[in-house]
C-alpha cells in the first residue's frame, strides 16, 4: 500500500509538469487548429532560462529560496512567453491563409531549429544546478518502506494549481478569455464582432508558453539537470496528454497530464523500467483507435 | 565575358587547392562525440591528441613527416559514425583513433577493415570490438568484460552489498556491462533482486528509485554513463535510498561530480589505473597541468595510442595500414600508461581495471 502511495506522488509530479505543457498544445489547438510541435522545445527553453536565472540569481546574493523562485518564475515567464509570442509571428502567422499542413511543417522546422539554437548557444552538454530545496517529510512508514514526498515534490504541485486556478480565472472571467472562447468557436464571427483575432492568437501563444515556462522551471528544480534535448520526449509526452484529455479543452489537458504520468509510475513501478514510455504511447493508440476525442473532448460537429 | 570565365576558373581552382593539409603530412583522424551528452569524454580525447601530435612534431614527426589530426563529431550515434567512417575511408587517414562509443566503434571498423585503414580505439570498451577478427583494430582502453570481472569480484569478495539491483541504460556498452556483472554474480551464486533498465536522455527515474526502496536493496550497479548515474544517485539520496552504488568507465568525469553533487560521494566504479600517477608519465602530466588541463580520464590513453601508432609507423617504415597493423601487433610500446604489447585480438597487455570512488568532487583509488 505505501509502495502504491509513493508511485502516486511520483506520478503526479511527474504528471503536473506533463499537464502544464499540455495545455499550450491544448489551447493552441483550440484557437487555430494546429499542433504546436515546436511547444516542446519552448519548455526545453523555458527551463534553460530557469537554470541560467538561478545561476544568476545565486550569483547576485538571493539565495532564500521561496524569494528566488517566485523572481525566477516570473523571469522566465517573461522571457519564454517573448520566444513564443516570436515562434508564432514567425513560423505561424504568415501561413495562416495556407493549406492545412504548412504550418505543421513550419512548426516541426521551428522545433528543429529551437533544439540546434540552443544547443550552438548553452553547448551540447548537460547543465545542472546544484540542489535548490532539499528535505521532505515522511508521511507514511509501513512494513519497512517509508513513503516521502520531498518539499519540492509539495512545491511544484501547489505551483500546478495555483497556475490552474489562474488560467481557468483568466478564460472564463477576463476579456481576453472571452476572446479566446469566442475564436474557438467561430474565428471569422469573432473578427466580425471586433474582437482582434490576431492579437488573441498571439496572447494564447503567450500564456502557453508562460505554462510551458512554469513547467520548465519546476524540471530545473526537481531534476536540476537540463540539456537541449528535454524538449522532444516531453513534448511528445506531453501532447500524447493533451490528445487522451481532449485536444481544445483545457481541464482535459491538466487531466490528460496527470493520467500519463500516473500510467508512467504504475507501470514503471509494477511491470518494468525499460517500457515505461512504450506504455504512455500504448495509451496514445489507443485513445486514437477507441476514442479520438479523448475524455473531455466533443465530437466535432458540423452544423449544416 | 572573357574577364567573367578567367575569375571562375581562377576561383575554382583557389577552392581546389585550399586544402591545408600538405600531401606528406600523416593525417590521424579523431572521432567520438563532440554533440551530445558524452561531448566532456570526447574533450578528454581531443586533449590527449593534440597533446601527442604536439610532442611528436616537435620531435620530427613520423617517418620525417608531420602529424596533422582530422578531427569528426559521430555524436555517439552509429548512423553517424558509419558516415565519418565512410568519410574517412575516401579520404584515407593514416589512422582513425576512436571512435569513443562502442555502439560507433563496432560498425566503424568493419569500413575501416575494408579500407585498410588501422583503428585503435582509446575509450570504447565493448568486448565485440576486438572478437571479430579484424586484424586491423586496437585499442589502449580496457574491455567491459574485465571491468564486469573486477566489479563483481569486488561485490563478492568485499561484500558490497546483499540485495543487489542491477541497471543498465540499454546502450552496448551499459547492457553489455550489466549483463556481464549479472553473469558473474549468478555464476558465483549470488542472485540481484531487481534487473532492470532506464532511457538514456531521460531524467525521471523517481519510479525506478522508488522500486528500489521497495526492494530494500542495498547495491545498486549502475552500467551506463553519468548523466544519468549522477541523477539516479541525486534522486536516489532525496527518497532515502541509502544503498551503495556502483558503476563502471561512463562515471569517470568531472561532470558527474556537478551533476550529481554530495549526493555523488561514495559512488564506486572501476577505471583503468590512473596513468597520472605513473612516475615515467609525470614530466607529461606536468605539461598538461601547466597548461591548464588536468589529465584526467580517457585523456593519457588517447595519448599513448598516438604514441604507439606513431613507434608502429615507424617500425613499419611506412604508412601502408596493413603493414603498420602487423608492426602494432608485433611491437613493444613505451607508452605514457607504461610499456604495453597489443595481442591477437587488439587488446592492451595493460593492467586492467581498478575500482575508484568519487568524494568531494574528484575520484581516488578505493584501497
Amino acid at each position: 500500500m505505501g509502495y502504491f502511495l509513493q508511485q502516486t506522488i511520483n506520478g503526479l509530479t511527474l504528471g503536473a509538469i506533463y499537464g502544464l505543457v499540455a495545455l499550450g498544445y491544448t489551447m493552441v489547438y483550440g484557437i487555430v487548429g494546429m499542433i504546436n510541435f515546436a511547444h516542446g522545445e519552448i519548455y526545453m527553453i523555458g527551463a534553460f532560462i530557469s537554470l541560467i536565472a538561478f545561476t544568476a540569481l545565486g550569483l547576485v546574493g538571493i539565495t532564500w529560496v521561496p524569494l528566488a523562485i517566485l523572481l525566477v518564475l516570473v523571469i522566465a515567464v517573461l522571457f519564454t512567453a517573448v520566444y513564443g509570442w516570436a515562434v508564432e509571428r514567425i513560423a505561424y502567422r504568415p501561413l495562416r491563409r495556407s493549406f492545412r499542413l504548412a504550418p505543421l511543417i513550419s512548426a516541426i522546422g521551428m522545433s528543429i531549429f529551437l533544439q540546434n539554437y540552443v544547443q550552438v548557444l548553452q553547448g551540447a552538454r548537460t547543465r545542472s544546478l546544484p540542489q535548490m530545496l532539499s528535505g521532505g517529510f515522511t508521511l507514511w512508514e509501513t512494513e519497512g518502506f517509508s513513503v516521502q514526498v520531498t518539499f519540492i515534490q509539495i512545491c511544484i504541485v501547489i505551483l500546478t494549481f495555483c497556475l490552474m486556478g489562474l488560467l481557468y480565472h483568466a478564460v472564463e472571467k477576463t476579456r481576453f478569455g472571452r476572446s479566446q472562447r469566442a475564436c474557438e468557436q467561430d474565428m471569422e464571427m469573432a473578427g466580425m464582432t471586433g474582437i482582434n483575432v490576431s492579437r488573441t492568437i498571439s496572447i494564447t501563444f503567450m500564456v502557453g508558453a508562460a505554462l510551458a515556462a512554469a513547467a520548465g522551471l519546476m524540471t530545473t528544480l526537481y531534476y536540476g539537470s537540463v540539456d537541449f534535448f528535454i524538449g522532444f520526449l516531453a513534448g511528445v509526452k506531453a501532447f500524447t496528454a493533451a490528445v487522451l484529455g481532449g485536444i481544445g479543452s483545457i481541464p482535459g489537458a491538466m487531466v490528460g497530464g496527470l493520467f500519463i504520468g500516473l500510467v508512467e509510475a504504475y507501470w514503471g513501478g509494477y511491470v518494468s523500467g525499460a517500457y515505461k514510455d512504450v506504455s504512455v504511447f500504448a495509451v496514445l493508440i489507443l485513445v486514437l483507435t477507441i476514442r479520438p476525442t479523448g475524455l473531455f473532448g466533443r465530437p466535432h460537429m458540423e452544423k449544416v | 565575358m572573357k574577364i567573367q570565365r578567367i575569375l571562375t576558373v581562377s576561383i575554382v581552382l583557389l577552392a581546389l587547392n585550399t586544402s591545408l593539409v600538405q600531401a606528406n603530412d600523416v593525417v590521424v583522424g579523431v572521432a567520438g562525440p563532440a554533440t551530445g551528452q558524452y561531448a566532456a569524454f570526447y574533450d578528454q580525447i581531443i586533449h590527449g591528441a593534440k597533446a601527442a601530435t604536439e610532442v611528436i612534431n616537435a620531435a620530427g614527426g613520423v617517418n620525417g613527416n608531420k602529424v596533422v589530426l582530422d578531427i569528426q563529431d559521430d555524436a555517439c550515434d552509429p548512423k553517424q559514425a558509419v558516415a565519418v567512417a565512410n568519410k574517412f575511408a575516401a579520404q584515407k587517414p593514416a589512422v582513425v583513433i576512436g571512435h569513443f562509443c562502442s555502439s560507433s566503434a563496432i560498425p566503424a571498423s568493419e569500413i575501416y577493415a575494408d579500407a585498410g585503414i588501422p583503428m585503435i580505439a582509446s575509450a570504447a570498451s565493448s568486448p565485440t570490438i576486438t572478437e571479430r577478427g579484424l586484424a586491423n583494430v586496437f585499442r589502449t582502453s580496457g574491455r567491459d568484460d574485465l571491468s564486469a570481472v573486477v566489479a563483481y569480484n569486488a561485490i563478492i569478495k568485499q561484500k558490497l552489498g546483499t540485495k543487489i539491483a542491477i541497471i543498465n541504460d540499454k546502450s552496448t556498452y551499459g547492457r553489455g556491462l550489466a549483463d556481464n556483472v549479472k553473469a558473474g554474480l549468478n555464476a558465483a551464486g549470488v542472485q540481484e533482486v531487481v534487473f532492470d533498465s532506464l532511457t538514456q536522455g531521460e531524467k525521471d527515474f523517481s519510479t525506478l528509485i522508488s522500486k528500489l526502496k521497495f526492494a530494500n536493496v542495498d547495491l545498486v550497479f549502475f552500467g551506463g554513463y553519468f548523466a544519468e548515474g549522477g541523477l539516479l544517485v541525486r534522486q536516489a539520496r532525496e527518497q532515502g535510498l541509502k544503498a551503495t552504488f556502483m558503476g563502471g568507465d561512463g562515471m569517470a568525469s568531472s561532470e558527474f561530480a556537478s551533476i550529481a553533487g554530495a549526493a555523488g560521494d561514495g559512488f564506486l566504479f572501476t577505471f583503468y589505473p590512473d596513468p597520472r600517477n605513473n612516475p615515467k608519465a609525470a614530466d607529461i602530466v606536468k605539461k598538461f597541468r601547466d597548461s591548464g588541463y588536468e589529465p584526467e580520464g580517457y585523456t593519457l590513453y588517447t595519448y599513448a595510442a598516438i604514441q604507439a601508432y606513431a613507434k608502429a609507423a615507424e617500425d613499419a617504415k611506412s604508412f601502408d595500414g596493413n603493414k603498420v597493423s602487423k608492426a602494432l601487433h608485433s611491437g613493444t610500446f613505451n607508452t605514457v600508461i607504461g610499456e604495453m604489447k597489443f595481442d591477437k585480438k587488439g587488446d592492451p597487455s595493460t593492467e586492467p581495471f581498478i575500482i575508484y570512488t568519487w568524494e568531494g568532487g574528484k575520484y581516488k583509488p578505493l584501497i
